[in-house]
Formats: C-alpha cells, structure tokens, sequence
C-alpha cells in the first residue's frame, strides 16, 4: 500500500474517530479528578490531530509546487507566468462573462 | 477604573506596534508591501498571526458561553473538528493558494477566480458575496470592544466610548500599518491571550475553591448533563465538522496564505494549530462549563434561571417570552463575569486585555474588504496603470476609514443579536463557497460557470435558512417543529438553535449541493482554455 493511500486512510480515520458516540451520555471517569472523559477524549484528538500533521508535512509535503515558483522565478520578466510581463496578469475589463462573448 | 486603565494602556501598546514600530520606513509605498508585508512573514509571525486573525470575539466568548449553556460538547464541535480540517485545509489549499500568488502576483481570491477561470463579472459576484458575509464580523467586532471595555471598567466606560476606541485604535493599526501592523498586532494579541489564559484558569480555579471539587458538585447536581454530550444529538455533532471548511474561504484568511516568505512556513503552522486551538479552547470551554458553580455572582445565577425556566415553561410562551428568556440565559459575557468575582483587580486588567485581544480580531476582516474594494473592483475596473500603485494604497486607506465609521455607528444603534446571528449564517455560507477553491486549484475541468451556478446557490442557501428562521419562531428547548416531512422524515424543522434538515444543519446540504452544481454545471458547460489550465496544471 502506497504512502499517500495511508495517509488518506489515517485522515479519514481520524475523522471517524471525532464522532465518539461511545463517551456520549458518560462523565466519568473525572481525569486528573476534574475532566469529564468526553472532554479528555477531545483533548486527545486535538493532540493526535497534530501528529498526523506532522505526519503529512513529513510525507506528503507538496515539494512540486516550491519547484513551480522557483522556475517561475527564473523565467526571463521574473514571475507572472508569460515572458515579460510582470505581476500579476488578469481579465482587465474584458466582460468575458456573457455567454455572446464565448469563444 | 484600575482593570480599564490596563486595557487602555495595552490599546497604547497595540497602536504602538501597529502604525509605528512596523511601519515600512522608507518612502514609496507599494501594494504589496500594504496588502501582504511583501510576502515576507516568517515562520513564527505567520502562526500565531492566522491563529489570532482566527480566534475572534465570537470564538473566545462565545465558546464560553456556549459551554456554559451546553456543556462540554463545544469543545468536540467547534475546537477538536476545528484543528482537523482547518490545518488540513491550510495544507493543502493553503501550499497552493501561495505558490499561485507567488508566481502569478495575486493578491486576492477573486484574482485568483477569474484568471483561472477566465472571467471578470463572476468574479465581482462572487466578491460581493464575500463581503456581505464578512461584514458582521467587523461590526459585531466593535460591539465586542464596547461590551468588553464596559465590563472591564464595572460601567465606568460606557458601551459607545469603548466601542469608540476600539473602532479608532484597529481603524488606526490597520490605516498605516496594513498587513505588517495587523500581522505583528496579531502576533502580539494571540502571545497574550495564550499566556494570560493560562494565568486565568489558575486564578478562578484557585478562586472557586478548585476544579475537583466544582467538577463532584457539578455532578451531583441537576446539571450533571453538562458534563457529559446528551444535550446535543449525533448528526448535530457530525454536521458541525462541515463548519471549519469556511476557515479556508474566509478572504482574509486566503488572503493571509499570500504572506507567507517561503512555503516551509506553513510547516509549523499546519503542525501547531490543532494544539494552539486546544491551547485558548479547552479553558474557555472548561470554564465556561465550570461557571454553572458560580451562583454567588448574581448574573450567572439569573442566567441559570432564565434556562431553567424556559426549559419548563417554553411550551407555553409566546415566541416573544421565549426571545427574552433566551436573551437572559445568554453567556458570552461569562469569562469576563468570573474574571471580575475571582481575579484580582491588576490581574482581572491584564486578562481583560487578553480578551480584548481576541475582540480585536476584526483587523483582518477590515483590511481583506478594503483589499478587495481596491484591488477586485476599483483597480479592476479603473485599470491598473490609470491609479498606480501608491493611489491603491491610498484607496484602501480610504475604504478603511469609510467601512469602519459606519460600522461604529450601526454597531451604536443595531442589537448585536442580530449580528450575532448573521455570523452564523456567515460559517455556513462560507463553507459552501469552499468548494470554489478545491475546483480553482484541483480539479482541471472546473469552469467559470460551476462557478456562478455554486455563487447563487450560497446567495439564495444562506438568504432562504435566514428568511426561514424569521418566519419560523424558534421552538422552546425540546422536539423541534417540524415545518415538511418526507417519506416519515422531518426533512425541514426549526430547532431551539436554529434550523435541521433531515437531522442536520443547513451547512451540510449547502455545502454538498454547491460541490454538486460546480460538478455537474462545469461538465456541461466549456472548459477554460488549454492555455490557462497549463499555466495551473504544468504538469498537465
């Protein structure tokens, strides 16, 4: 089983797991003599939630995307996607919206 | 007085950090430089910065006041959901909403909209949409300076004077500080609020009498149910986790993902936020909870009563009655009330201006309307070479100005309830815009159309649950009523909270159907140009 499979899988997991439907109606045991379990129990997930970020930062890091700034970077008229123009390039004016103007 | 010379001697600090400490030194001014610090936070500003642009007046006292009313299951609905998809969605949308500003120059969302799908009005639609949602947040923001200034100072501020000068002390930060000064004020407030949170729980547990023995009294009381979840049914709870995809929509928070210097900032940032959540929550709802026990301060006892009473008598009120019980039983001042009876005044001054802290959240929403005005309609319409990049700045500093004096007065004259609840709508129809980003960034065939079809459908969902809730009086606590049912299932009912449809929260259906329509409108209708989903999808 791939990496990235896992990963989904523990994301969709932890998902699950937030619908505790078993600590519903309960208040006991108190941990630390003060918390009611339903509450530890979140405290947990928030806590477990973390280390599956780490997890994704550490194994599925989207790496491409700083490669496709660095290139772009690099491009002669720096970034902005088409050779010299600069930042940023976008509609101006053009109602492009109407369905008369499709190409 | 001692606690409000506190609070203002922090505003000092905060003004300080915002408009001069941080304020680009030299000459010219440039867009970027105001809209996004020039792309150039670090690591630890950018946490604790979208954190704090995050942990609003709504999230801090408001979670309070809802643990107070409902018990520990805000913790599970609001804060643990919360640091599972929030981080999850910075990860994965928020990488590629900053590698897109970082090689096409972006400064907005609704930039990124229309060059990626080749539209201009839809875009301006879909801005408009954004800013009538977000425009609650900053009014409700100054009515939570002016109710907490007020409490803060036991009546000695009046409501209008702190509203006042919360209004001219963020309008002040934001004006010439921008993004740096909000950015760094961010930083600033959210350090304090973790740091004198803390403090908090230590002093008003210590105050009343410690947590164990409170938490064996709750128990043993009627409001044992508290602590524990029944007061909240299964499908409520699952809907809830739809409501942390709006984080990701919010403009200012997408806006916020363009700051970043490098990409490996939104390392700590996606790994820190679930504990940073738990770290503000789990007090504030523990607390708030906990604040059932305190019925030696008066106001806490009456709203124990207006509860108790409208969940015996409800029945038989008019939905008036019942609109005036609700508003007693109302808790969001909880915190500041525990703050008063148990910490000492020094003290209850410092944590008061933590919690202001949270109140002042409204900077980022000020900054991302006025980033918007300027940049997706009048630089977008005007042209960009007609205004240059020193008259945008000056634009926007005018829109800063022009947005927050009409909030101070409508916030004077309008009951915040009902701002209160247009946040809410406001949660919900910002998840179901959601679906427009994963489409702009992950999915090739997603169109301008999709677009539209799923912009209208968030204007009528969030229009019609609102109209719906105005006609339909709320029920008193208990069944619902149901307003249509299909094959023997409450299809649409009106709850005590707000409205259910099959069991859950409106956000649900909205959110579904408005992935849906990007689906199915986009597949039927042509797709952008092979050129534009190159430059999206290189590797396509």
């Amino acid at each position: 089983m791939s990496k990235r499979l896992l990963l989904v899988l523990a994301v969709a997991a932890l998902y699950v797991l937030h619908q505790d439907v078993w600590f519903w109606r309960q208040a006991r045991p108190l941990v630390f003599g003060f918390m009611p379990i339903g509450l530890f129990y979140h405290a947990c997930f928030s806590v477990a939630a973390s280390l599956l970020m780490w997890l994704l930062v550490t194994h599925a890091w989207p790496a491409h995307l700083e490669r496709e700034v660095e290139h772009e970077e690099e491009r002669p008229g720096g970034p902005g996607g088409r050779e010299g123009v600069a930042a940023p390039p976008r509609f101006d004016r053009e109602p492009t919206d109407s369905p008369r103007r499709r190409p | 007085m001692i606690p409000a010379l506190i609070v203002f001697a922090y505003l000092a600090v905060v003004v300080y950090i915002g408009v001069f400490a941080f304020r680009k030194a030299s000459g010219k001014e440039e867009v970027e430089d105001y809209f996004l610090a020039r792309r150039s936070l670090g690591p630890f500003v950018f946490l604790m910065s979208l954190f704090g642009t995050n942990m609003t007046a709504f999230a801090i006292l408001g979670s309070s006041g809802h643990a107070f009313n409902n018990g520990i299951v805000t913790y599970g609905l609001m804060a643990s959901a919360s640091g599972l998809v929030i981080p999850l969605t910075i990860f994965l949308i928020g990488t590629r909403v900053w590698a897109l500003g970082k090689r096409f120059g972006f400064i907005t969302p609704v930039q990124i909209f229309r060059d990626r799908w080749e539209c201009s009005h839809i875009g301006t639609l879909i801005f408009a949409v954004q800013a009538v949602l977000l425009l609650p947040y900053v009014i409700i923001g100054v009515m939570g300076g002016g109710t907490t200034l007020s409490a803060v100072s036991g009546g000695a501020v009046p409501y209008w004077l702190g509203g006042a000068v919360v209004a001219l002390v963020v309008m002040s930060y934001v004006f010439f500080g921008g993004m740096r000064g909000t950015a760094w004020v961010n930083t600033f407030q959210t350090t304090l609020f973790l740091v004198f949170g803390t403090v908090a729980v230590a002093v008003i547990g210590y105050g009343m009498g410690g947590f164990r023995d409170s938490a064996e009294a709750l128990l043993a009381s009627p409001l044992a149910s508290l602590l524990t979840r029944e007061r909240i049914s299964p499908s409520y709870f699952l809907s809830y986790t739809f409501i942390p995809l709006s984080a990701i929509a919010f403009p200012h928070i997408t806006i916020f993902c363009l700051t970043a210097r490098r990409m490996g900032q939104f390392r700590k940032t996606v790994i820190f936020y679930p504990v940073c959540i738990m770290a503000i929550w789990l007090p504030c709802v523990f607390l708030g909870v906990m604040a059932n026990r305190a019925q030696d301060i008066p106001q806490v006892k009456e709203k124990v009563e207006a509860r108790r009473t409208l969940a015996a008598q409800g029945r038989q009120m008019t939905p008036d009655q019942r609109d005036v019980l609700r508003a007693q039983a109302d808790a969001d001042d909880v915190l500041l009330l525990l703050l008063q009876r148990y910490a000492p005044l020094w003290l209850a001054g410092l944590l008061g201006a933590g919690i202001m802290a949270a109140v002042m959240a409204s900077d980022s929403q000020i900054l991302a309307i006025s980033t918007m005005f300027t940049e997706d309609v009048l630089t977008h319409y005007g042209g960009k070479e007609r205004f240059g990049e020193h008259a945008q700045v000056q634009m926007a500093r005018a829109f800063v100005v022009v947005l927050t004096i009409p909030a101070y007065l409508i916030a004077l004259k309008a009951p915040e309830t009902i701002f209160a609840i247009a946040i809410q709508y406001a949660f919900s129809g910002f998840a179901a815009l959601s679906p427009l980003l994963v489409a702009a960034l992950f999915w090739k065939g997603s169109n301008r159309w999709g677009a539209l079809a799923t912009t209208l459908w968030v204007a009528f969902s969030v229009t019609a649950v609102a109209v719906f809730q105005y006609l339909v009086p709320a029920p008193a606590p208990g069944p619902p009523t149901v307003v249509w049912r299909m094959f023997g299932a409450e299809a649409l009912a009106r709850t005590p909270g707000g409205t259910a449809v099959f069991g859950f929260m409106p956000v649900v259906p909205m959110v579904l159907v408005s992935a849906l329509l990007m689906w199915l409108v986009s597949s039927l209708t042509p797709k952008p140009s092979v050129a534009t989903i190159r430059r999206y999808f290189p590797a396509a």
